[in-house]
């Protein structure tokens, strides 16, 4: 009974981990520092515009490049003396909205076209692999570039845009992941027992990939914000006065010298929010891989 | 094919494209299964006993890479004979798991680890009947209730790795029966297993063919499995039938020196610890079926082959007595007991 009783409390402690998978994450300290700033950033741009006393479009020209902390303007106000705050949180939505929702778009274009490539191979697979191979030798940014020049830029068309540009990283892995799943005994034991094709793909192999597949995403995520700070930047992304971080850096660069609190701010929202996608992504590989609690 | 005969397979034949040609790996096999009769098909590694069941099954690689000719005739859910070696692969779908069904050496990476168990019978049954999932699940449970794995009910919601080796086996078995199929393939369902839950595992089968009557295939390299479970026996070397009898005939009084030899290989109880009856090995390996041998496939391995004669005359397959056949040219030359064969053929 004594023994039982001393053990208990560490026991108890461990249930909270008793997943192996999130036991893994949170050893991974970045990716559990990374998740927490994720969620205060997508707290403070949800709610932090209705907080804010400024609104993100409300010039104020007498208040021009007020520096942070000035009054109510805690982060400054730009060169029209708009309040950086407002803006940078309202930007933030875009961003992130962009960012998310491009993921979404390309993992479901990397994840049909790998499975697809995978699972049949021989010409279908070289044929879809070629197209990838194609789309790969672009500079996205380049490709981006050109698209956006054609195109009116609205938030939904640069989601669309870079979706399409970054698909090709999503499905090489799922295509990999998909050949050697489906030489796997319970792909014959699924065609054994009359499963279908799409079945085999969609219901049997995909669920045994999602690890790898989630990993790819959270990684495109933040190349999707990095993607569209640099055409915002460059001025063919969102369109001002609708605020982006890439146009508020673009918008900074004139007054470097004047107002440097205009471009690092966004820059380090931009940096942070890349980093910390990407430290998730690190920490969600080690934590989906069974094999790193051997290291 | 007759009424009583489940399965029946003729002239089977299969080929491997290799660069420009065809490599032959299987040579006109012909077998058929009555209703709750056991076919043992045994053979080493790489003799084609695995090919055999994935040809009946068009499990293999399609046309242009494999050439499989002859025929394999099952019933239909109608009752109309149908040959699986013409059918299509749309066609073959309703036919796999619900005419005829497999089960497979490794238990472990036969299931699915991301699905639960319960579901993947499930499904299994909703691959060939309309059902609704409710439905479907109350049947697979009956079946786990069936297979005997114990608290079935709690069992529907594991996953696999949850599960001792014996029990997804069970699984398998499940899954295979879910449809009563009138064909059941086994390839070395037991191989995997201890030998103590591999003797459950056959009971459970001999128990369930009572029930249902269904003809079973049994793929394995164990002797004593075959005599445990089989009928009758079919020996395979290099993708030939090189020996096949009932159970009686065959293992114990085996007549082409392959047979001979395997079953000198087989450990037995009685020799242990006496320093005697060493276990036998054939030498030699089986031969690539790119290049075979001439004359017989086995007589560059057997003890007992003579020049001009083995390795000349690829011998037919002889009727010794009634169901009992063989191939070898030499069978009635070579002396009955089996012990002086144990000390020659090693």
């Amino acid at each position: 009974m004594a023994t039982a009783a001393t053990y208990l409390p560490s026991s108890r402690r461990l249930v909270w981990f008793s997943n192996p998978t999130l036991a893994r994450f949170m050893r991974h300290k970045l990716a559990v520092l990374g998740v927490v700033m994720i969620t205060l950033l997508v707290l403070a741009c949800v709610f932090g515009p209705w907080l804010l006393p400024y609104n993100d479009l409300s010039i104020d020209v007498r208040n021009r490049f007020a520096p942070p902390l000035t009054g109510n303007h805690y982060l400054g106000t730009d060169a029209l003396g708009r309040d950086t705050a407002a803006r940078l949180l309202n930007a933030g939505r875009i961003s992130l909205l962009v960012g998310f929702f491009a993921m979404l778009i390309s993992t479901v274009i990397g994840t049909l076209i790998g499975v697809v490539a995978g699972y049949y191979r021989g010409w279908i697979g070289a044929a879809l692999m070629r197209f990838v191979d194609a789309f790969l030798s672009f500079p996205s940014v380049f490709l981006v570039l050109v698209l956006a020049a054609f195109i009116k830029p609205s938030p939904m068309m640069i989601t669309l845009i870079i979706a399409v540009t970054s698909w090709m990283e999503i499905s090489r892995i799922v295509e990999a992941e998909i050949r050697s799943l489906r030489e796997r005994d319970f792909t014959l034991a699924a065609r054994m027992v009359g499963a279908s094709n799409r079945w085999i793909m969609f219901r049997e192999l995909v669920p045994n990939a999602i690890g790898p597949i989630i990993v790819a995403a959270t990684l495109t995520i933040a190349n999707a914000i990095l993607l569209e700070a640099y055409i915002s930047f460059l001025g063919y992304g969102i369109q001002p006065p609708l605020p982006s971080w890439g146009n508020m850096l673009n918008a900074a660069q004139q007054y470097l010298g004047k107002a440097p609190w205009l471009a690092i701010i966004p820059g380090l929202a931009i940096t942070l929010a890349v980093t910390s996608f990407n430290f998730i992504g690190d920490g969600l590989r080690d934590a989906l891989d069974g094999r790193s609690d051997l290291k | 094919m007759n009424a009583d005969e489940k399965i029946d397979v003729s002239g089977l034949s299969v080929a491997f494209r290799r660069g420009d040609g065809y490599v032959p790996v299987v040579h006109d096999i012909n077998f058929s299964i009555r209703a709750g009769e056991t076919l043992a098909l045994v053979g080493e590694s790489g003799s084609g006993k695995s090919v055999t069941s994935l040809a009946v099954m068009k499990l293999l690689a399609q046309a242009p890479k494999t050439r499989i000719e002859g025929s394999a005739v099952v019933a239909d859910s109608n009752g109309n004979a149908i040959d699986l070696v013409a059918m299509s692969e749309q066609q073959m779908r309703h036919v796999r798991g619900n005419r005829v069904a497999m089960i497979f050496q490794e238990p472990l990476t036969s299931l699915n680890p991301v699905h639960r168990i319960g579901d993947q019978i499930a499904e299994a049954i909703r691959f060939h009947d309309h059902l609704s999932k409710a439905q479907a699940r109350a049947r697979a449970l009956a079946l786990l209730e069936q297979v005997g794995i114990p608290e079935p009910a709690q069992r529907m919601e594991c996953f696999p790795h949850e599960l001792s080796g014996g029990m997804r086996q069970r699984v398998m078995i499940a899954i295979a029966l879910a449809m009563e199929p009138d064909v059941l393939i086994a390839d070395e369902p037991t191989t995997a297993l201890d030998v103590t839950v591999q003797a459950q595992i056959l009971d459970l089968l001999r128990n369930l063919q009572k029930k249902n009557g269904m003809a079973i295939l049994f793929i394995t390299h164990n002797f004593g499995v075959v005599a445990e479970i089989a009928d009758r026996v079919m020996v395979m070397y290099a993708g030939r039938i090189v020996e096949q009898g009932s159970v009686a005939q065959v293992l114990s009084s085996p007549r082409m020196p392959y047979t001979r030899g395997l079953l000198a290989a087989v450990p037995r109880f009685e020799h242990a610890g006496l320093g005697q009856g060493d276990l036998g090995t054939i030498a030699g390996f089986v031969p690539d079926p790119a290049a075979p041998p001439a004359g017989c496939a086995f007589h560059p391995r057997c003890a007992f082959s003579i020049a001009g004669r083995c390795d000349s005359l690829a011998p037919a397959l002889e009727e010794v007595e009634q169901g009992h056949q063989l191939r070898c040219v030499r069978w009635q030359e070579l002396p009955d007991n089996l012990a002086v064969v144990q000390g020659g053929a090693r």
